[in-house]
């Protein structure tokens, strides 16, 4: 059963904004939403950003130099938590969730307008809240796990915020969940099947179940830690009794589904974003169903694998070890399916095709370390080391934030109805894959010689492989100016895009650019084969 | 058709003589200096080279596609409407598979080789009652392993150093000083907040825990000194808790042994 939704109700025009004023405004529509959460990430994205940076200029030489340690401590907390909470999930999930679910099941809104709104409109405050709380007393300094005793034992203020902006982002990351999974299952227009849904539904259909599993154990975990800070509880205060490994535990229940959060969107993306390119069907659409409701279910019962020196019992170090390496069959058939949806296609070589394929490459990287991490044996000497710092940098950057840049290159003729600079946008790629990889893969070898996450200061014979690094850091803050020079001259004088510059088959290009408030003039087009290329021709 | 397949075929042989010789002539590790050591080197080896053959070989597939299947100026039209390939897919299932099974099991060996899966000694000499919970790394002993050399040393951790107590000479010292080729028993615990016990020439590690004890064994194999690393956040100056570990010849960690020992004080 479908719920049709009455047009009139759920977006009264006459009541909402025109023009940017829109976006600023307190806007139903799902596709204002869409953009809200994308800038708003953006923003924060070039903050944390900023905060990387400094942390590279501070690496760049082996004494702790630039900054004060405590300071340091504050700056690696902001941008592991701003990059996840505030660029990553909102961006991947909450901006390309918005705009393109809807169109997908053929619906005029998402299922509760005002929830997503509300949801949107939690971020920005928390965000800010979290970066002011530098001018308190000292942001957070525990880092993004704020593994207690030490974050008990920091300045509270900092860390009462950082709990307080995580809560909020983690209930507006809920209730974006609940508003995927009713529109995916609710909103679908008469007559389209589950199984002819675009990839990226079933991508965020199991995003957002795990989002609902798993992000009420952290703000649960989060509101027992604000307790030990505030009200001298003992859950986790090893000087009441508490058990700090319990923590970790919890937090880690939530924070490993968090990696495929950030990463299944994203596999849905790319998925969306290579049959158009390569003109060619999705290869393999139904074992790549099933391959992201595998790894939502084995992504829930890995958690363990970030303690194995944590102090766990040998046989809870092995199961965890085999429940991790097996995430890598499903992983593994997507990438294999992904390489066949090229093989044999007529590619364009364009911007969003080339960020696409860098993060096949660069993601398999991370997925290779990432097997490798789960060994125990092999754990043991690398964790908390830059070897993970790498490895995870290669899942969410290499991954996930190539992609956010590759479906920017393929939405945005839709969302402006102007085309992108297609030399900038392959100088931006080039600059971004070169920068990425220098700045991280030297980072695998420190790890392994010895050089621990987290320290502003590291043995001197580190300091050249860490310049290298910096300096791959450096390109990847100069690629940024290309890509916003990119977005400001083609919103204002790009080339016109027409409709459907890709000739692409999925519903969000069978309507005008921009679409109209209501997506469609008419009826929403019934889309049996979101994937049919090649059927016409032959 | 067959010279499809030669190049296939030259193809896959050259991903793999690469990985091999790479795999084999890089050497990206650290001294090894303990019984762990080549042990963990050896699984090293043999991950490092699976995954160069999965990265070139995928690496070469997505450029290689893109140079040969690119829209060239003159096509038009779509690719072929090739929907899936169900026997290629069940193929690309179960080799993973495969694979992924194989390496766990290689690498429960190596765990137990290092001493990872045997079951905590109950009657251990340093745990003052048995109802004390204590989680313990690699190099577990085991009961009848407990040799009569065995080197019992306390570590406590705080922000920001480690102390080293020597309960059989009644000392604390702040170097780590032991025999070579002995096996070594610690018995770690946190004043404070989490710390990590680190020695990258050993490959091991274990988070030292406020609250809990942790125990960790190992046998250093080489004489010389090496960093001992805090590898878990503790705070401000985390990236300066580093103390050494000083491997001896038995004579002179004895020599070491008798100079800083000192009487049993009664109370």
């Amino acid at each position: 059963m479908t719920i049709s939704i009455d047009p009139q109700k759920t977006n009264n025009e006459s009541l909402q904004p025109k023009g940017w004023l829109r976006y600023f405004s307190f806007s139903l529509d799902h596709k204002v939403i869409g953009i809200q959460y994308l800038v708003c990430g953006f923003l924060f994205y070039l903050i944390g950003g900023t905060l990387a940076s400094a942390i590279r200029i501070e690496l760049a030489s082996p004494m702790s130099d630039f900054m004060p340690r405590d300071v340091y401590n504050q700056v690696l907390t902001l941008h592991g938590t701003i990059m996840i909470f505030l660029w990553i999930v909102p961006v991947v999930n909450g901006a390309f969730g918005n705009y393109l679910i809807p169109f997908y099941v053929g619906a005029r809104d998402m299922a509760f307008p005002r929830l997503n709104a509300v949801a949107f409109w939690l971020i920005p405050p928390s965000g800010l809240m979290l970066v002011a709380s530098y001018f308190v007393e000292g942001a957070a300094q525990a880092g993004w796990t704020a593994y207690p005793p030490l974050s008990i034992t920091t300045p509270q203020s900092g860390q009462i915020i950082w709990i307080l902006s995580v809560l909020l982002l983690g209930g507006s990351s809920i209730f974006g969940g609940i508003n995927f999974i009713a529109t995916i299952i609710k909103l679908r227009r008469p007559g389209l099947k589950l199984m002819q849904l675009p990839m990226y539904c079933w991508a965020m259909l199991g995003t957002s179940l795990l989002v609902v599993l798993s992000t009420p154990v952290l703000a649960g975990t989060l509101i027992l830690l604000s307790f030990d800070i505030i009200a001298n509880t003992g859950f986790f205060n090893p000087v009441l009794g508490g058990n700090v490994v319990v923590y970790q535990h919890l937090f880690w229940f939530y924070s490993h589904p968090a990696v495929y959060i950030m990463v299944l969107p994203a596999f849905g993306l790319v998925s969306e974003i290579l049959p158009v390119h390569a003109r060619k069907p999705l290869f393999g659409y139904t074992t790549m169903v099933f391959s992201i409701m595998g790894i939502v279910v084995l992504g829930l019962v890995v958690w363990a694998h970030h303690m194995f020196t944590s102090g766990t019992p040998p046989w809870m170090r092995l199961f965890f070890t085999i429940a991790t390496a097996f995430i890598a069959v499903p992983t593994g058939i997507k990438f294999f399916n992904w390489v066949a949806t090229l093989w044999g296609g007529k590619i364009s070589i364009n911007s969003a095709m080339l960020f696409s394929c860098g993060f096949i490459i660069n993601f398999v990287f991370g997925g290779i370390t990432g097997v490798a991490l789960a060994q125990v044996p092999f754990d043991i000497h690398v964790h908390d080391t830059y070897f993970v710092v790498a490895h995870f940098h290669y899942i969410v950057y290499g991954g996930t934030v190539f992609i956010i840049f590759s479906s920017i290159y393929h939405w945005f003729p839709k969302v402006t109805g102007k085309m992108l600079n297609e030399k900038l946008g392959i100088l931006h790629f080039i600059i971004t894959f070169i920068g990425f990889n220098l700045c991280f893969a030297p980072q695998h070898w420190l790890g392994l010689n010895g050089m621990p996450r987290r320290v502003a200061e590291y043995d001197p014979q580190f300091q050249f492989v860490n310049q290298i690094s910096s300096l791959g850091a450096l390109l990847m803050a100069i690629s940024t100016i290309p890509f916003l020079i990119n977005v400001f001259l083609s919103v204002r004088n790009g080339k016109d895009a027409g409709d459907n510059p890709w000739n692409a088959l999925t519903p969000e290009w069978l309507t005008s650019s921009p679409p109209p408030v209501e997506n469609w003039e008419g009826e929403a087009p019934l889309v049996e084969e979101p994937y049919g290329y090649g059927k016409e021709i032959s | 058709m067959l010279n499809k397949n030669f190049y296939l075929i030259l193809t896959i042989s050259l991903v793999f003589a690469i990985s091999f010789w790479i795999g084999f002539n890089l050497n990206l590790l650290p001294a090894e200096a303990s019984i762990n050591a080549p042990i963990y080197d050896e699984l090293f080896k043999i991950l490092f080279i699976i995954g160069l053959i999965i990265f070139i070989g995928m690496t070469i597939a997505v450029i290689y596609s893109l140079f040969k299947f690119r829209k060239r100026n003159d096509q038009i039209g779509d690719g072929i409407a090739l929907e899936g390939n169900l026997s290629l897919e069940i193929v690309w299932t179960i080799i993973p598979s495969i694979i992924v099974l194989l390496i766990g099991l290689y690498s429960y060996n190596i765990y137990d080789r290092m001493g990872g899966m045997k079951e905590l000694n109950h009657n251990h000499e340093m745990m003052s009652s048995n109802t004390e919970k204590i989680w313990a790394g690699i190099s577990q002993t085991s009961d009848n392993e407990i040799a009569i050399n065995n080197l019992s040393i306390e570590v406590s951790a705080m922000q920001f150093a480690f102390l080293f107590n020597y309960p059989k000479g009644n000392f604390i010292s702040g170097e780590l000083h032991v025999p070579v080729d002995q096996k070594v028993s610690m018995k770690m615990e946190s004043k404070d907040v989490i710390h990590a016990f680190w020695v990258p020439e050993f490959r091991i590690k274990q988070d030292i825990i406020p609250g809990q004890p942790t125990i960790l064994n190992f046998t250093p194999t080489k004489v010389g000194k090496y960093p001992i690393i805090c590898a878990e956040l503790c705070g401000p100056y985390h990236g300066g808790m580093r103390a050494s570990i000083i491997v001896e010849e038995e004579s002179d960690y004895n020599e070491w042994f008798n100079k800083n020992k000192k009487p049993e004080v009664n109370l």
